[in-house]
């Protein structure tokens, strides 16, 4: 167990380094902080002061060293945008994308296990071919698209049959919040205060709702892919020697499905889930800024378009953090569902 | 009565561009405590026969025909509900490749204790109990850390050893063993055996024997079935078939035994390889390499390529071949002749 | 065996259009109406794109075609569109078909581009890593391993942030076409280098592999002549797929502002445009664009799926 955990730590910093030195070296040649503090009127000479205080003309090495310094206190500078420290700002737009991230999982992890078992068990059911059909045509609808599509469908419907005029067909759910027209699209809506920064849409019904929309778009991207896999893995494993002789051990086909099958079949998706953690908090970028919801994803590409280099950077490293955290997981539940993994240190 | 009857099997395989059928005609019986051997080479159907006495022929395999009667009952369109009663625990099998056959997962005693809870209303201490006692049957050296051990951390010898353990944990009255040692390490194979054998002896369990090995046939079994593309080309007692074969396939077969060959000369194999299912010669499977399709005399036995050969008796045994349905004919005509 | 010349000529090798005949992935193809259909769809667009120059009824990129005044005109089946305009118009009064077929050329353009270029790196380093494993394998890998972990996306992002950093927004637009093809290509090489090196190591364990060595050939020859012809059905299938990614990516990009310019649109960049007059009701800006992308991206992932089924190669897993 001790070793397993040293290694992975060592190679949870051996990436947050690469990290760091890709972050570092945008600050160096992108982010120019005479600029930001004094103004064009300020003479070369009185810049090239400046410069020498603050460090700037020390060697690559010292520079680095001090960067990896203030990284680990957390201290990445001001935001020019929001002018006050850059961590502090990612943090304050951290609960909003986790809170999404959240409920897109809950909704991959409800829908793609059962709806990939099923069409694994039964591969020729009508409705097994449905799922395989709307999961690849699922696959190859840009997640932004939709989005747009689900705001044009729920929010603001179409003049023109069969969609619902004026409010679109979300107008059902808007009894719920008691809001007039579609249904809420843009922003949290009114979340609710929690303690210091976080605001959760997890406590009121009308939080829920404004979740809806945004929290299907993200999953959409993904769960036809989840789907795919269980499905693929689950009829693998099913053909296997191992599920023959629990058959003829004359074990109850739902034991041998959900418990012989199905706990193999996690195996690689486990490995798969994790690798995709990444790739959620990349598409909450395209979701947040679709449906403007207030998160780390929104407040980044407003970054980008403003060359907000501090924020920028602050970004990436607590996002490359969080995929670290969440890799380190991964792998710990892993070697806790596979006993092939030596991870309790038992003698063999 | 016996207690396990066969009858004209037949099983095919659903494919898109038609049936191939896997199984034809086979009959056969096993008495209670009757150790039986099947004997073919890979592709005959040996396996395909083990797997549908269970019904657990993989898809698109299916049964077509036939009959098979397990203890007075027919097991051919029995619900799977009542199948899955039978099996494991009246009928066990042993599998070809210990290192596939048990669940990475799950620890061997939850392995062995599912099957027991399966089939009996029993506790989990006393499942263990029992799962304990079966280690030690099959010579497991500690088995009471083996319960909580995981399938990767037991050799090759030592799983197979588990599943034998597992076959026997409800006392069945046939084990179906498909391969059993194929997998395993020659130094082990012949340990393994023995032990199978010792347990089948003791309990007086009826085992059917699926093997290529004409060698542990004679060892192990009392009768055996030869199998060729599909079909039983001959049977009766073991020891009778090994010292005088009579359909040609089978002396190919025990020619073919690295001890029938001369020292320093090459092996003798059978010319050519077994059709494959989907496009068998016509009349008997075995004629385009059979040496005998000719008379002595030098004229065509043209039945061979046209009409699939019947049975016929010679001592305890009985022999799928027109050649040695003439040659029977031709010894009982002179004879006749003669008293004349 | 006594060797014999025997008189009658050996029959001659089938030809390359003997050998494509008499294959299963033909026969498979003429039996999956599916595959047919997908195919068939995307010639057309392929051709549509080639064609573009020709078939639309403007040029988008030329100022003067455009007509302002019939901005955000509806299309034909809907009341109060101009028969001129089939698909309608966009915000700036550019004829949506016109735009579309031009959109789809520069999609595939960049698809294709990135592709290659992903190709080709990941065919280079997927090669040197299964086949000379050590530090080699173990840092290439650890690399693509790190760029997966971060997602293709988001290394694109992140990438093309930079780029358009380094470059200034107006040399960006310049050169979008090739700044995309790059930037995509270098997000997603780890993709490649995995499926190549997975195969490459099952390759190489095989005797052919064994006797080519001891055969005293060079590593480049045995590399390049021996192992990567066995490796390119995974190369075939993956490649089909991220076809379909790259398209997917370029997209997502522009739609974030870091892809096409509005002036040189990709399908991206018009559902980009096209949003913000979602909410005034001029919903077909976006919503037709996007049904051109989605039809686009779902034939080439159809092709995949069933080339995959076909030639089933070892791909690798995560």
């Amino acid at each position: 167990m001790i070793a397993f955990l040293i290694k992975r730590l060592f190679h949870a910093l051996l990436v947050m380094f690469v990290i760091s030195l890709i972050a570092f070296s945008i600050q160096n040649n992108l982010g120019d902080p005479i600029q930001q503090m004094v103004g064009q009127s300020v003479p070369e000479s009185e810049r090239e002061i400046l410069r020498e205080e603050l460090g700037l003309n020390d060697p690559f090495l010292v520079q680095y060293l001090r960067f990896a310094r203030n990284a680990v206190q957390l201290d990445f500078g001001y935001s020019y945008i929001f002018n006050e420290p850059t961590t502090d700002v990612v943090l304050r737009h951290l609960p909003a994308t986790l809170e999404l991230v959240a409920a897109t999982t809950l909704l991959i992890v409800l829908l793609s296990v059962p709806i990939g078992v099923y069409s694994a068990i039964k591969p020729r059911a009508w409705l097994s071919r449905f799922f395989m059909g709307a999961s690849i045509v699922g696959i190859s609808i840009p997640v932004f698209l939709t989005a747009i599509v689900l705001i044009q469908l729920f929010s603001i419907g179409v003049s023109w049959s069969p969609f619902p005029g004026e409010t679109g067909w979300g107008s059902w759910l808007n009894g719920l919040v008691s809001t007039e027209g579609g249904m809420p699209a843009y922003g949290r809506g009114d979340p609710v205060h929690v303690v210091g920064t976080w605001y959760t849409n997890f406590a009121s019904t009308e939080g829920l709702v404004y979740l809806v929309l945004p929290a299907i778009s993200l999953a959409s991207i993904m769960l036809p892919l989840f789907i795919r896999l269980i499905r693929a893995e689950m009829l693998e494993v099913l053909q296997s020697e191992y599920v023959k002789f629990a058959r003829a051990k004359g074990i109850s086909l739902r034991r041998i499905y959900f418990l012989h099958a199905l706990k193999n079949t996690m195996l690689p998706v486990i490995t798969v889930g994790g690798v995709q953690i990444g790739t959620l908090v990349a598409y909450t970028i395209l979701t947040e800024t679709v449906f403007q919801w207030p998160g780390m994803g929104l407040m980044f590409l407003n970054a980008i378009n403003r060359s907000d280099i501090p924020l920028i950077i602050t970004y990436l490293m607590i996002v490359g953090l969080i995929f670290v955290i969440t890799n380190t997981l991964v792998d710990l539940i892993y070697g806790l569902v596979n006993p092939t993994v030596k991870l309790t240190g038992k003698p063999a | 009565m016996s207690l396990l009857e066969v009858n004209q099997l037949d099983v095919r395989f659903a494919l898109r561009r038609g049936d191939v059928k896997a199984l034809r005609d086979v009959s056969f019986t096993l008495d209670r405590g009757e150790r039986l051997g099947i004997v073919g080479e890979s592709g005959a159907g040996k396996s395909v026969a083990a797997f549908s006495l269970l019904n657990l022929i993989a898809k698109p395999g299916y049964i077509a025909g036939g009959s098979i009667r397990f203890d007075g009952q027919e097991l051919i369109g029995m619900r799977d509900r009542h199948l899955r009663q039978i099996r494991g625990n009246r009928i066990s099998m042993i599998f070809q490749d210990p290192m596939m056959t048990l669940n990475p997962v799950l620890s061997i005693g939850e392995q062995m204790v599912e099957c027991l809870k399966a089939h009996r209303r029993i506790g989990r201490r006393e499942a263990r109990a029992i799962a304990l006692r079966k280690l030690e049957q099959v010579h497991i050296p500690s088995p009471e850390a083996r319960l909580d051990q995981y399938p990767h951390e037991l050799s090759g010898g030592m799983r197979q050893r588990v599943i034998i353990a597992i076959a026997l944990l409800l006392d069945p009255d046939i084990i179906i063993a498909d391969e059993p040692t194929t997998a395993l390490d020659v130094t082990i194979q012949a340990e393994i055996m023995d032990l199978l054998l010792e347990l089948c002896e003791k309990h007086n369990v009826g085992l059917i024997l699926i093997t290529h090995d004409l060698g542990v046939v004679s060892q192990v079994t009392q009768r055996m079935l030869v199998m060729y593309a599909g079909r039983v080309i001959e049977q009766g007692p073991t020891r009778e078939i090994i010292n005088d074969p009579q359909h040609p396939y089978t002396q190919g077969l025990m020619n073919a035994l690295p001890q029938m060959a001369t020292p320093g000369s090459r092996l003798n194999q059978i010319p050519g390889s077994m059709p494959s299912l989907d496009n068998l010669p016509s009349g008997c499977a075995f004629h385009p390499r059979c040496g005998f399709t000719q008379r002595p005399d030098g004229s065509e036995r043209t039945a061979c390529r046209s009409e699939v050969p019947g049975f016929v008796a010679s001592g305890n045994c009985q022999a799928a071949c027109h050649m040695v349905a003439e040659m029977q004919d031709q010894e009982r005509i002179p004879a006749q002749e003669t008293s004349r | 065996m006594t060797t014999q010349t025997s008189p009658q000529q050996a029959p001659p090798l089938p030809s390359r259009w003997e050998r494509l005949r008499d294959s299963y992935l033909l026969y498979s193809f003429k039996r999956d109406p599916i595959a047919q259909l997908s195919l068939l769809v995307f010639v057309v667009f392929v051709a549509c794109a080639v064609l573009a120059p020709w078939l639309a009824p403007m040029n988008p990129y030329d100022l003067a075609q455009i007509d302002i005044l019939a901005s955000e005109l509806p299309p034909f089946w809907i009341d109060g569109s101009d028969p001129a305009y089939v698909m309608g118009t966009d915000a700036q009064g550019r004829d949506l078909l016109s735009t579309i077929l031009y959109g789809a050329r520069v999609s595939l353009i960049i698809g294709f581009g990135a592709v290659a270029l992903q190709a080709l790196l990941g065919v280079v380093f997927g090669l040197l890593a299964g086949y000379l494993g050590g530090r080699i394998d173990a840092f290439l890998m650890r690399l693509a391993d790190i760029q997966l972990s971060f997602s293709t996306l988001m290394v694109a992002i992140v990438v093309g942030a930079l780029v358009k950093a380094i470059f200034g927004s107006a040399t960006f637009s310049t050169y979008a076409v090739p700044l995309l093809v790059l930037i995509i290509g270098l997000a997603e090489w780890p993709q490649y280098a995995r499926t190549v090196r997975a195969s490459v190591l099952a390759e190489k364990g095989k005797e052919y592999v064994d006797a080519a060595r001891t055969m005293g050939l060079p590593s480049r020859r045995i590399m390049f002549r021996h192992i990567l012809p066995n490796t390119l059905s995974p190369i075939f299938v993956i490649s089909t797929v991220q076809v379909a990614n790259a398209i997917i990516s370029e997209a997502a990009l522009s739609f974030l502002g870091l892809g096409m310019p509005e002036t040189h649109p990709s399908l991206g960049s018009l559902i980009k445009s096209g949003f913000d007059y979602i909410q005034s009701g001029s919903w077909w800006i976006t919503l037709i664009p996007g049904a051109v992308l989605v039809v686009l991206v779902l034939v080439i992932n159809l092709l995949g799926d069933w080339l995959r089924d076909v030639l089933n190669p070892r791909l690798y897993k995560g």
